[in-house]
């Protein structure tokens, strides 16, 4: 008679199987990509492109960052901690400043007839300067827009920009447009 | 008629734990699912820079991905630590992007062509001079939806 094969236990069993567990949850990086969404100016060619779209001086914010990573805001040296508030006042311009950009009446769901800025940030680099600074600059302009935004649909709907529905998300849009140009870098020497 | 028992009499039934490894490994097949792993080697160091304002990729399957910075140390010997792109699991040009944007696009159906996103994965180190071709790059190739990869703040 043959013998009887003692049974395995599988009491253990648990303890791999936790081990295992264990490994996968520690390595498990469950890193959601996330990042400054932007969308590029249509290409044009340069010899086709003109300078005939002349943009009011008083329209423009211009932010230029060169190869040591500072920043030139409106023809001034400036530090990256109070951009933001600059391009606050820039695009939302309350009290109808003369040096700040001009508005336009327009037709907005909700609102009705509204001032809506015609100002545009131009984002301007150096070829050396470093890409954090970059995206720290830009994050800071993104910002301005967002914070404009959230005040007023808290003002008119009371409640924050994202939780909006996507039509009163397009009014907000309407009057404070996310026009950032992030021209390409001037390669013209003594500059 | 014994209606009311002592208490202790009966001792509570231990809990049988012979279904303990079935919830556990239950638990490790939705780890082992749900993880992802990452679809290329980086072949160059990224650190990416922070941020605030931060939008998420939702579909992945839309993403496709352009990783910029310094080689690895072992990559370092034949590429330099000059700055290089990396496109799938090889260092590439800056002429060689057009050509992987009309792959990627290939690689997707028709419908899903126009949400389609490129993500730069860029060290926060690098120069804006690489930076700047690969947008005039991707301008060209009609890529304009793009991301600046970075972690929040």
């Amino acid at each position: 008679m043959a013998r009887k094969v003692p049974e395995i236990p599988a009491a253990s069993l648990a303890d791999i199987a936790f081990m295992l567990l264990i490994f996968f949850l520690v390595t498990t990086t469950m890193d959601v990509d996330s990042g400054l969404e932007r969308r590029l100016p249509q290409w044009v060619d340069p010899e086709t492109l003109q300078d005939d779209q002349q943009i009011k001086e008083r329209n423009v914010f211009v932010v230029l960052v060169n190869r040591n990573n500072d920043l030139l805001v409106e023809g001034e040296y400036a530090n990256i901690d109070n951009l933001r508030e600059r391009a606050k006042e820039f695009m939302a311009n309350p009290y109808n400043d003369e040096a700040l950009p001009e508005k336009e009446p327009k037709e907005v769901p909700y609102f009705g007839e509204v001032m809506v800025t015609k100002g545009v940030i131009s984002l301007r680099n150096d070829l050396d300067t470093q890409y954090g600074t970059y995206i720290a600059v830009q994050n800071e302009l993104v910002a301005a827009i967002n914070e404009l935004r959230d005040e007023l649909s808290r003002q008119e709907f009371g409640k924050d920009y994202k939780d909006l529905d996507s039509d009163q998300q397009n009014a907000v849009r309407d009057i404070y447009p996310s026009r950032i140009s992030e021209a390409e870098p001037k390669k013209v020497g003594g500059k | 008629m014994s209606k009311f028992r002592k208490k202790g009499e009966k001792e509570l039934p231990p809990i049988s734990t012979a279904s303990l490894p079935d919830i556990v490994f239950m638990l490790l097949f939705f780890f082992m699912v749900s993880t992802t792993m990452r679809e290329v080697t980086y072949m160059v160091h990224i650190g990416l820079p922070k941020a605030t304002e931060l939008s998420k990729l939702e579909k992945k399957s839309l993403v496709s991905y352009i990783y910029v910075g310094e080689p690895l140390l072992q990559y370092q010997k034949t590429f330099g630590v000059a700055p290089r792109i990396q496109l799938n699991d090889q260092f590439a040009n800056v002429a060689d992007i057009q050509d992987y944007v009309i792959a990627e696009r290939e690689a997707r159906n028709e419908a899903e062509r126009p949400m389609m996103i490129t993500s730069l994965k860029v060290d926060e180190n690098t120069k804006m001079g690489i930076v700047s071709d690969i947008k005039q790059e991707l301008r060209k190739s009609a890529a304009l939806h793009i991301n600046y990869s970075s972690r929040k703040k």
